[in-house]
């Protein structure tokens, strides 16, 4: 398993806790005070059977299966026993308590056995056909603590089977033993209130809340965001719509909750277990790949206390079909006459080599890796394009970026190593998120905030035009900003923080936000976490910079895919070699050659072009051609552009996974592995390297192995052949120690003109959408939410709009229509899904957050205009 | 012998008794909040300590104990919350009381308040009896109205605040801390202790949670004093209690005595049994008190005595029954009313009476096996003292203690068949049993 011990918390010295002994079955043991009973016993490693504890949610003491005897020392110190047996999952351990469990006491035996045997009373036995079987804690704890045979002989209580929680989740009540630990799940780690206990006696069961019911919504909470997959109707209640309802299968101690895409697929027993690291997000959440005969059947969450505890999103767990999907490149392909032909891997590596020194005599080759990438396909990336190509018009980012982003990135994150972590975080008094959804891009980021602020009192506040769902789960504050105008807002806080005046005309709320944001992130162990949103922002890089120096507050970045961090420590940014060392600097350019083992006068001395520039280059023909790692045109913020530019390209060559309208433009296609078919390590957030072992057997070679071919083809030994050296190649190029690039200088920014009938638009990405890393798990874009348009009271009055209403927001590229949503929000701002199914608003639009865009209420169609 | 001491129910038959017009007129109404403002604070709860009153509701536990283990006053809010969701088969002594003389109840409230200084009282009232939730809040506007409650209390400057709040129909709300999370709005099921409802009940606040009799109490104590309290009773259960006896009594009803009087007594004032018939067995505090047989008789009803006779005095309520009662008949429709009313929340109450239940229906219906009546003893010895709260160990008190007096005829049921008695017999009112009632019974609630 990839458990990593938190450095951090190694270097601070940890008061000392104060401890407790008690005996346990006639073994002295001494926990920190506090200690339940039944962890004390695991101490010892004597196992008391349990359904309702888990380590992780808050004791509830309902399933009554733990029952020990216990007998504490009164004033005088004599031992007394208590007259019932208790629940060792709610008992704290005192001092000089004695503690007899199943193995040395007859009454705890008698009383887990009686416990045992109601709960299998009502218990179906279908364990034969059940998802649980061989890896149920009912089952095991039955035949280890339970009665061979059963007395009962009246009628067992049934229930219509299976419910659809929602288009993920399955419930068959009859198993269920009302153990909470789902419900206590959803309200107490996720925050989703959509599963509750109904009914009552031996009818009580685990079912959908209604949020019309008890003033549920007066009470604060929010309801669900509905979703694109529809559940079947229980007697109430709004389907179960969460990111992280998955993890409820997993900590189900029986098989009632099961996953409608692993149902009745596969045997635990006939299944291989591979560590892994999830690909969908940044926080290298530590995952278990089960796979059968080189199928991956499931995945579950790893255990992993310093990164993801135990919990991972949904899209971690059920988005793995990609990796098979039916457009999976098998072969290399050349292009033929315009046609795409299968070739062999010698005939196609000689092809690309070919075209490409062609391509770099034309004027050179842009290189665009894509943000997907293992730190050893990413460092193979970079030092392709900086030897074989002589280049470096290279950028991973597929997505809105800004020279400010570039020199944030160099200045402040590559080559910092780890910096603020998780387990910092669950600390900190106050977080700063600053053009990040959490729980949209962060994935179980999300949930760690979440602990550390039912726990500890953390502070959250959201840079954003609204509070979403998930900023109002974390109780954060909303500082209100359009899109845009976040760095205004971070320097306003700057200035503040430094003691200088704010303006006269400012708001007295937005003020005393600025006030209080200034001085909560003053508070020793305040973060900040800047996502990649801010690269719209102009200035709110710098400004995020000034805010962290002012306040003393820690800064990270988060980025949303799981290779951005990796790419920036490869150097796969212009002017960025690995390890934080500029390409300006001739001493980061010797260590660079030296390492790579070539002369230093054939590494680019100064920064190349980024991916606009790069595409207009290969549009304009200043490049002679392009090497593209996986990347969707259609999440570039110019996919019309990028189309264009690629396919007037003069040289094109791609490694992808599956085909894509990179492939149809593609003159060579070299067939790279998924995660599963490959090791690899991805560099979390924190700058966590967070390796993996190779799930299945496969022929599929990862990037670093072709592009370690093609440079072969060149005469250049790239130092990535095998996935050993892969892996060990970034250590020769530790962090940089001499100048760094210089942080972005601050700009100021002039809000845009909103006419009548239009508004700047707001979007990011949805943590469910219509990525391709979601593709061919239906079950799980069910749950993802409907894509809608939201704006404010007074902006969707502006447009004659009311709340379900269609609304059009177009430019002059195209329009997209969807319900609207009124929200309390910033005005004259419109929000949508970046890249939901119907509303892919880089590709549709042509715009991205901060352009101003029209809208109209209806459809385009019932108004017979077009967009 | 032991004469009946009327506090409670003194005024029962005055015209209008529940009126505030008669409680001042005819029970020195509200005279005992008039002297506990005068009071200070710790005198009162040093009185109610020093009468040795016990808890009504069942538990027994000392009353001016439980209200001195509120923390130190914080300056925040402290609640006083009274059970009044009365729902034991056979217990009737709260609802009655509400409606024949809530005063006492209010004026109880309000003392208690002062005692220990909380402004803001709830009553929570079983919801079914819509018709005494009316009459409290009647009355409870009624002192509103008199400046009994409200804003600056009789002039004093003390505020407080009383709510009357009718339950949703479930006896676990009786339960203390699933009455303070129904009272809160949640799903109302017994919550964890520690933290006890002294120190975070209502609103994680420190709350006095209390019964209705026990409240109701009270203000007789401040008015008559300790010394006249302690004339009642025993040593250990001092004063007096209503006694509800129902059944088959010539004439049942409330009967308001001094603790440790026996069942003989009561029944000779209540006519005896009912005319040619003779006592089987009773429950001395409802049914979830293991029962008594006609060798119990003269136990006296005090908490020491039941408790040695190993039952529990609870509510005093008095279920008797005669000759003519099956014993697994009876037990089997308390049996019922666990089975309903256990809230699910843990696994030996939430299946072991659903269990107990088909067991108890299968043996009245002729399909008992031998194997029968041991079972249902050992569920019972699994049931009790695992469960989570007390209804599943008072779930098992009928079932363990009809087999400990009366196995015989539980084998009689399963050696022949089915039910010797003939319900029509123990019936007080016209009855036709329906034929095949129990068939298909074993599922559903």
């Amino acid at each position: 398993m990839t458990a990593t011990a938190d450095k951090k918390a190694d270097d601070v010295a940890q008061p000392p806790v104060p401890t407790v002994t008690l005996t346990i079955d006639d073994v002295q043991v001494s926990v920190p005070k506090g200690t339940l009973v039944i962890r004390a016993a695991e101490e010892l490693g004597i196992q008391i059977p349990r359904f309702c504890d888990h380590p992780l949610l808050e004791p509830v003491g309902a399933c009554r299966q733990c029952l020990v005897e216990v007998a504490t020392p009164d004033r005088d110190g004599n031992v007394r026993p208590m007259p019932k047996p208790q629940a060792s999952c709610t008992l704290e351990a005192t001092p000089g308590m004695v503690v007899r469990t199943a193995h040395t006491s007859p009454v705890a035996d008698k009383a887990q056995a009686g416990v045992m045997e109601l709960l299998l009373m009502n218990h179906p036995l279908d364990c034969p056909v059940c998802d649980k079987g061989g890896e149920c804690p009912l089952q095991n704890q039955s035949i280890s603590n339970g009665a061979p045979d059963t007395r009962f002989i009246d009628v067992k209580r049934v229930f219509e089977k299976p419910i659809s929680v929602s288009t993920e989740i399955l419930l068959d009540r009859e198993r269920c033993v009302l153990c909470q630990r789902c419900t206590r799940f959803s309200d107490e780690i996720a925050g989703d209130a959509f599963i509750a206990l109904q009914k009552r006696g031996a009818q009580q069961q685990i079912g959908r809340f209604d949020v019309d019911v008890l003033g549920f919504a007066e009470a604060g909470l929010t309801p669900a965001e509905s979703t694109v997959g529809e559940a079947t109707t229980t007697p109430d209640g709004a389907p179960f719509a969460s990111y992280f309802s998955g993890n409820t299968i997993q900590i189900c101690p029986v098989g009632a909750l099961t996953n409608a895409s692993y149902r009745f697929r596969a045997r635990p027993f006939d299944l291989v277990s591979t560590p892994g690291i999830a690909e969908h997000d940044s926080s290298g959440a530590a995952i278990r790949v089960d796979h059968r005969r080189g199928t991956v059947m499931r995945r579950l969450a790893g255990d992993d206390p310093a990164v993801n505890e135990e919990w991972i999103t949904d899209k971690d767990r059920f988005a793995f079909h990609w990796q098979t999907a039916p457009d999976r490149l098998t072969s290399p392909l050349v292009r033929e006459d315009g046609v795409l032909r299968p070739a062999s891997w010698v005939e196609a590596l000689e092809l690309a080599a070919e075209g490409l020194a062609a391509a770099k005599e034309r004027g050179g080759v842009g290189v665009l890796p894509g943000g997907r990438l293992t730190l050893e396909d990413a460092t193979a990336w970079s030092r392709f394009a900086r030897t074989v190509l002589g280049t470096d018009d290279v950028d991973q980012r597929a997505r809105v970026h800004s020279e400010e982003e570039r020199e944030f990135l160099a200045h402040a994150v590559a080559g910092t190593g780890i910096g603020v972590t998780f387990g910092d975080l669950e600390k900190a008094p106050t977080v700063l998120l600053a053009g990040l959804e959490a729980e949209e891009e962060g994935g179980y980021l999300f949930l760690r905030l979440r602990k550390a602020v039912r726990k500890n009192g953390l502070r959250v506040l959201g840079l954003a035009p609204f509070a979403s769902r998930g900023l109002q789960r974390l109780h954060g504050a909303l500082l209100p900003a359009a899109p845009g105008m976040e760095g205004e807002w971070l320097g306003a806080v700057v200035l503040k923080a430094t003691g200088g005046l704010l303006p006269a005309d400012l708001a007295p709320a937005e003020a005393a936000a600025i006030t209080e944001a200034a001085e909560a992130l003053a508070q020793p162990g305040a973060v900040i976490l800047v996502g990649e949103r801010l690269a719209g922002a102009a200035g709110a890089y710098a400004a995020a910079l000034r805010l962290a120096q002012a306040t003393g507050a820690r800064l990270a970045w988060v980025p949303r895919r799981a290779g951005e961090r990796g790419g920036v420590e490869a150097g796969l940014l212009p002017g960025l070699l690995p390890g934080g060392r500029p390409i300006t600097d001739a001493a980061a350019r010797a260590d660079v050659a030296r390492a790579w083992g070539v002369d230093e006068a054939s590494l680019p001395a100064g920064p190349g072009r980024d991916l606009t520039g790069i595409l207009r280059a290969l549009d304009t023909g200043t490049l002679g051609g392009a090497i593209v790692g996986g990347l969707e045109l259609a999440d570039l913020p110019d996919p019309a552009a990028a189309r264009a530019a690629l396919d007037k390209a003069g040289f094109l060559v791609s490694l992808e996974v599956r085909a894509s309208e990179v492939t149809e433009l593609a003159d060579v296609v070299f067939p790279v592995a998924p995660p599963a078919e490959r090791s690899g390590a991805y560099v979390s957030w924190e700058g966590r390297v967070r390796a993996f072992g190779q799930a299945l057997e496969s022929a599929a070679l990862p990037d670093h192995r072709v592009l370690h071919a093609l440079a072969a083809q060149a005469g250049v030994d790239l130092g990535a052949g095998d996935p050993f050296t892969a892996h060990r190649a970034p250590g020769a190029l530790p962090a940089w120690a001499g100048e760094r690039v210089a942080a972005p200088e601050a700009t100021s920014v002039t809000p845009p003109t909103v006419e009548a009938g239009t508004a700047v638009l707001a979007s990011w990405h949805l943590l469910l959408d219509d990525g391709a890393l979601q593709d061919g798990e239906p079950h799980l874009a069910g749950t993802a939410k409907q894509p809608v348009a939201r704006l404010s009271a007074a902006t969707a009055a502006a447009v004659d709009v009311f709340d379900g209403d269609l609304v059009t927001v177009s430019t002059d590229r195209g329009s997209i229509t969807v319900p609207a949503r009124v929200t309390s929000m910033v005005d004259h701002v419109v929000w949508l899904p970046l890249a939901s199914q119907g509303s892919r608003v880089h590709d549709q639009l042509g715009a991205a957050p901060g352009d101003v865009v029209r809208i109209q209420a209806g459809s385009t169609d019932a108004q017979g205009g077009a967009a | 012998m032991t004469t009946l001491t009327p506090v409670l129910t003194d005024t029962w038959d005055k015209e209008r008794s529940w009126s505030l017009d008669t409680y001042l007129a005819a029970a020195d109404g509200y005279t005992g909040l008039r002297k506990a403002l005068t009071m200070p604070q710790g005198d009162i709860v040093a009185a109610v300590k020093d009468s040795g009153l016990r808890g009504r509701g069942g538990a027994g536990f000392p009353t001016g104990l439980k209200w001195s283990f509120l923390p130190p006053d914080d300056g925040k809010p402290r609640y006083l919350v009274v059970n009044a969701d009365e729902s034991e088969p056979g217990t009737c002594k709260d609802i009655p009381l509400i409606m024949a003389s809530p005063h006492h109840l209010v004026e109880g409230v309000a003392i208690t308040s002062v005692a220990i200084n909380c402004h803001h009282a709830f009553i929570y009232v079983r919801g079914e009896v819509v018709h005494v939730y009316r009459r409290l809040l009647q009355a409870v506007q009624e002192a509103y109205d008199a400046g009994y409650l409200g804003k600056n209390v009789l002039g004093t400057g003390f505020d407080l605040e009383v709510t009357v709040h009718a339950g949703a129909g479930a006896y676990i709300c009786g339960e203390e801390t699933a009455l303070l999370d129904s009272l809160e709005g949640l799903r109302g099921q017994p919550r964890l202790k520690p933290p006890f409802p002294a120190v975070e009940g209502l609103y994680a606040r420190p709350t006095v949670v209390n019964n209705v009799e026990s409240i109701a109490s009270v203000p007789s104590i401040v008015r008559n004093g300790v010394d006249w309290f302690k004339s009642m009773g025993t040593e250990r259960s001092t004063g007096m209690g209503l006694f509800s006896l129902s059944g088959h009594v010539t004439r049942p009803g409330q009967y308001e005595a001094p603790l440790g009087i026996t069942l003989r007594e009561l029944l000779d004032m209540a006519g005896g049994m009912r005319e040619g018939h003779q006592i089987k067995f009773w429950t001395p505090g409802g049914s979830s008190t293991p029962m008594f047989s006609d060798k119990h008789l003269d136990i006296p009803l005090d908490y020491e005595s039941v408790g040695a006779a190993k039952s529990m005095l609870g509510t005093r309520a008095l279920q008797i029954f005669d000759e003519t009662t099956c014993v697994v008949r009876a037990t089997s429709r308390w049996m019922d009313f666990y089975a309903h009313e256990s809230c699910g929340k843990c696994t030996p109450c939430r299946e072991g009476t659903y269990w107990l239940k088909q067991v108890l229906r299968r043996i009245e219906d002729g399909g008992g096996v031998d194997a029968d009546i041991d079972l249902m003893v050992d569920l019972c010895d699994n049931i009790l003292g695992r469960a989570f709260c007390a209804l599943g160990d008072g779930a098992t008190s009928p079932v363990t203690s009809s087999i400990e007096l009366f196995r015989d005829e539980y084998q009689a049921h399963i050696d022949n068949h089915g039910c010797p008695f003939d319900p029509v017999r123990s019936a007080l009112f016209e009855y036709t049993p329906k034929a095949g009632a129990l068939a298909g019974s074993a599922g559903g609630h």
